[in-house]
């Protein structure tokens, strides 16, 4: 589905969190985030663990290009794993949980930078309204 | 729910966000002037596209403004990102109470927000009340989260950027 206003309200604020905290954790989880297959795979971990295997088979992928989204998810906390045996099992990482607030906060910067310019804005409209009363 | 409220340094009013319920979102922030110039702030094109869309912040920027603010009245804003081409919000104002009031719809998608701002005085100060209250939980999630499916063009684009830098 085409969404531009949803689009452009991720990319403009993925793109202000990159180059803000380009090391953070926080853009690695938007990062890992921009990526469709890497966000199948959250929605199908949210729903039960799964190995890689399982994974690339549900995705249909090849095996090297599943464990290639893990290693993104993983390095941005969105997914945990663990080896038991010749298995490498798949599930959602503590920063998963955590997404929701973070969006919740690349919001509420832009509304602060939005609210601020307002100021900005409400201080001269005060001030010609004060010019122009004073001239009355 | 969540609540976030800035810590800005400056001398800015705070600006908070909750998420209000499985559909809604409400930003509440107070500005020192009346409610009769941050309405005309909110109603004014010329004046509203000044601080809409701070560039600094989005890094996208205004190429049109046209807005008739009166109920049943319509809006139509388009950024430019810079390379890529502009991208329109629109929508149609379905209640206008001046002073007070102002309810949009967001057209551009298929599962829109209905916005409503409210301006309330508060000791010559006005309270404002930002709501976005979507059709469904699941258009409020896809917003917070972008679909799982459905690949738009730019999204690609955004990983090998972000891969490009390194992220």
């Amino acid at each position: 589905m085409w969404r531009p206003h949803l689009l452009l309200q991720q990319i403009t604020l993925t793109l202000n969190y990159m180059v803000q905290h380009v090391a953070s954790s926080l853009d690695l989880s938007f990062a890992a985030l921009a990526d469709p297959t890497r966000r199948g795979v959250l929605e199908q971990l949210g729903r039960a663990d799964a190995s890689i295997t399982n994974l690339a088979g549900k995705f249909h992928m090849t095996l090297t290009g599943m464990k290639k989204h893990i290693v993104v998810l993983e390095r941005a906390g969105l997914v945990a794993t663990e080896k038991v045996g010749r298995v490498r099992t798949c599930k959602l990482g503590r920063r998963s949980l955590d997404a929701e607030v973070e969006w919740m906060e690349a919001y509420r910067t832009l509304f602060e930078a939005r609210f601020d310019a307002l100021d900005k804005v409400i201080l001269e409209m005060k001030a010609e309204e004060e010019d122009g009363s004073a001239n009355e | 729910m969540d609540q976030q409220t800035s810590s800005h340094a400056a001398a800015q009013n705070p600006t908070a966000v909750k998420r209000k319920s499985d559909r809604e979102l409400v930003v509440t922030r107070t500005f020192d002037a009346p409610p009769s110039i941050v309405f005309k702030a909110w109603s004014q094109a010329e004046l509203f596209r000044r601080w809409w869309m701070p560039k600094s912040v989005t890094g996208v920027s205004l190429v049109s403004c046209e807005m008739d603010v009166r109920t049943g009245g319509k809006y139509r804003l388009e950024f430019g990102t810079g390379e890529s081409e502009s991208m329109a919000f629109y929508g149609k104002y379905l209640d206008v109470v001046p002073n007070q009031r102002i309810v949009w719809t967001n057209d551009e998608g298929e599962e829109g927000a209905v916005t409503t701002v409210t301006f309330e005085e508060q000791d010559g100060k006005t309270l404002l009340t930002f709501h976005e209250i979507y059709p469904t939980k699941e258009a409020l999630d896809e917003a917070m989260m972008g679909s799982a499916a459905g690949l738009p063009e730019q999204m690609d684009q955004l990983d090998a950027l972000l891969s490009e830098i390194g992220a």
